[in-house]
């Protein structure tokens, strides 16, 4: 990582806790975090500053992780973002959608920092 | 218990199954033994290890099998599988009269290794030849969770992506299973790898990553003269990708494969 530029990722989840151990995880990994309470605000945050990675609960109350997905990819600059949901929800039918919608992965709630990285290693963004 | 007791426990998992079990480390023996000394109708790992002192001598391979670690994973070093499945495996099999590769997970464990490449044959199938998939583990209790292929959702997310996930596996209650194809690919054997291995025929590949590191130095020796017989000649030994075998043995350092070795080919050197 030395000499790159610091990567960056949005944390979008309704739950501060999870926010703040998201954070944690991350910035051990190398990224500038920034953090977001639902779909929305994580839209807006994106219209600023286009992260490489957005980290996002799917079920926040403004808007479903496949909508957020859909309309940030409208945005200028929306097609660059690695998307990955992280939930609690382990239903396949709901991960196979996720994938379809254009999620790169899938992070199951409760999770820990090997998970993270290997994940964000499977989305080719560590 | 006390250090008798514990030390009783590691000579006992050296006798059995060669593993190295530091009984200074009681917490880590206390914690293992708890489980096994539910099952074996015991209410602690205390009395368990009393009624093996009175002489029941079949609590020696429940201690044994309690013992044994099962820190395993998905695709662990990715690359590895990929190399194993893309270029050695069907090299290998040009080498083979009928085309038939022979791969063997030796102290698999609960069987992650063994079935990624499961799952790499089902979804691009071996270019030349045919795979045969064999598994084994000294600890029944950890074949029995092999061969069920359910996984916790923390198993799942080490090593595998969310596609693999969804392609080979699903719900079973608060576990995922992987698809009965998969977990058919795979023909399972207790064995313990210090006993004769010659019954098991010649395998082309033998997977016994991070075995060798918690066993005995006698056992590891043992272990890896049992394996020179279990590996066809130019076929592969390998090991952990920070695993290291000494010079000068049947084998030989394959080149671009981190813990990989090539059993070598006494007859072909001579000719």
């Amino acid at each position: 990582m030395k000499g790159d530029p610091v990567k960056t990722c949005l944390v979008v989840d309704d739950s501060r806790v999870v926010r703040k151990v998201a954070r944690r995880l991350l910035e051990d990994l190398g990224f500038a975090v920034t953090e977001a309470s639902d779909g929305l605000e994580g839209l807006a945050w994106c219209r600023a500053m286009m992260p490489d990675v957005v980290l996002i609960e799917p079920a926040t109350p403004t808007m479903s992780g496949i909508d957020f997905l859909r309309r940030l990819r409208l945005e200028p600059g929306g097609r660059g973002p690695k998307v990955i949901f992280c939930s609690g929800q382990t239903d396949l039918d709901r991960v196979r959608e996720a994938l379809d919608a254009g999620a790169a992965e899938y992070v199951i709630k409760p999770f820990d920092g090997e998970i993270l990285a290997g994940k964000l290693a499977l989305a080719r963004v560590a | 218990m006390s250090a008798i007791d514990y030390a009783l426990v590691a000579k006992v998992c050296a006798e059995r199954a060669g593993l190295s079990v530091d009984p200074a480390k009681s917490y880590l023996i206390d914690s293992r033994l708890a489980p096994a000394a539910r099952r074996e109708g015991f209410e602690s790992a205390a009395e368990l290890v009393a009624a093996l002192k009175g002489g029941e001598e079949r609590l020696g391979a429940a201690v044994a099998e309690a013992m044994a670690p099962a820190e395993t994973a998905f695709f662990r070093d990715r690359e590895v599988f990929e190399r194993l499945w893309e270029v050695e495996a069907p090299a290998l099999a040009r080498r083979r009269p009928e085309g038939v590769v022979r791969i063997w997970s030796a102290g698999c464990a609960t069987g992650q290794e063994i079935y990624s490449l499961a799952m790499m044959q089902a979804e691009a199938p071996a270019p030349t030849g045919r795979v045969e998939l064999y598994a084994s583990d000294f600890a029944e209790r950890l074949l029995e969770r092999a061969r069920a292929g359910a996984y916790s959702s923390f198993e799942v997310q080490r090593g595998l992506s969310a596609r693999e996930l969804v392609r080979h596996f699903e719900n079973r209650g608060d576990q995922f299973q992987l698809s009965r194809p998969v977990r058919q690919a795979v023909r399972w054997r207790r064995v313990n790898l210090l006993e004769d291995l010659t019954p098991l025929g010649a395998f082309d590949i033998v997977l016994c990553r991070h075995v060798l590191g918690v066993l005995t130095e006698a056992a590891q020796a043992r272990t890896l003269q049992r394996l020179e017989g279990a590996v066809a000649p130019g076929g592969l030994l390998v090991l952990g990708a920070n695993e290291t075998l000494a010079t000068g043995s049947a084998f030989a350092a394959a080149n671009g494969l981190a813990g990989a070795y090539v059993r070598v080919d006494r007859a072909r050197d001579a000719a």
